[in-house]
């Protein structure tokens, strides 16, 4: 579930990537390339415990998948947060400076 | 258990690498800026950190993910498998395999992705010939 779910975030991630015009600007590359690095070592560990378990891998229990789903959606609310940090860190559109400064755009 | 330090090991030399090879490409494009030749591709530092984000990004998350199983504590060692030999041993054993293999699949991924981009810019490059 948390390969699946982090799977799904790099899809749209990268759907809104290609769509939107401001994405240097935005860093919208910085999320995409987060989530797919992610995606891509979870499907290691995956094919990992695939070879371990077998067929059992894909029929878990459903407190396990609970489990497994809530850390997927914890994943990517962090994955988010990094990227936001990223953004108002770099602050491409000067927005924080000039608050900081006291004046309006 | 700690499979994640292998990427983010590699990651801390690939972006070494990006910053060296980022500072000598703008040396060479500024010297063919006043030979007044304008660089056509992207350059390869830029296609380096895209392999950068994807180590550091998907270690970051993974390193949660061991926190959120508590195999990553606040306190000496930080590794809850690093305090007796035998977890230790069984530690640096899924560290060669499962993270060896994160980081390998990684960089193939990355490796793909400056072929496809190769491809991309000589087909532009070949489009922009044809126009002229």
């Amino acid at each position: 579930m948390t390969l699946l779910i982090t799977v799904f975030a790099a899809i749209a991630s990268t759907i809104v990537w290609y769509a939107c015009p401001k994405r240097a600007e935005m860093r919208l590359g910085t999320l995409v390339l987060m989530f797919w690095g992610a995606s891509l070592m979870w499907l290691v560990d995956a094919v990992f415990e695939y070879a371990e378990l077998g067929a059992e891998y894909f029929s878990p229990a459903a407190a396990d998948m609970q489990n497994d789903a809530f850390l997927g959606l914890c994943a990517v609310a962090l994955g988010l947060v990094i990227w936001l940090g990223i953004l108002l860190f770099t602050d491409p559109k000067g927005v924080i400076k000039n608050t900081l400064a006291g004046r309006k755009k | 258990m700690a499979c994640f330090l292998i990427p983010a090991a590699e990651a801390v030399v690939t972006t070494i690498a990006t910053k060296a090879l980022s500072s000598h490409e703008k040396k060479a494009e500024n010297a063919e800026k006043n030979e007044g030749e304008m660089p056509a591709k992207m350059p390869f530092s830029a296609k380096l950190k895209w392999l950068d984000g994807m180590l550091w990004g998907g270690s970051a998350l993974l390193a949660f993910e061991h926190i959120w199983h508590g195999e990553i504590i606040p306190v000496f060692p930080f590794l809850t498998n690093a305090a007796d030999p035998a977890s230790a041993a069984e530690m640096l054993r899924e560290m060669g395999t499962a993270g060896v293999g994160m980081a390998a699949l990684v960089t193939s991924v990355w490796g793909v992705m400056v072929g496809v981009s190769r491809v991309i810019e000589k087909r532009s490059e070949k489009t922009e010939a044809d126009v002229k």
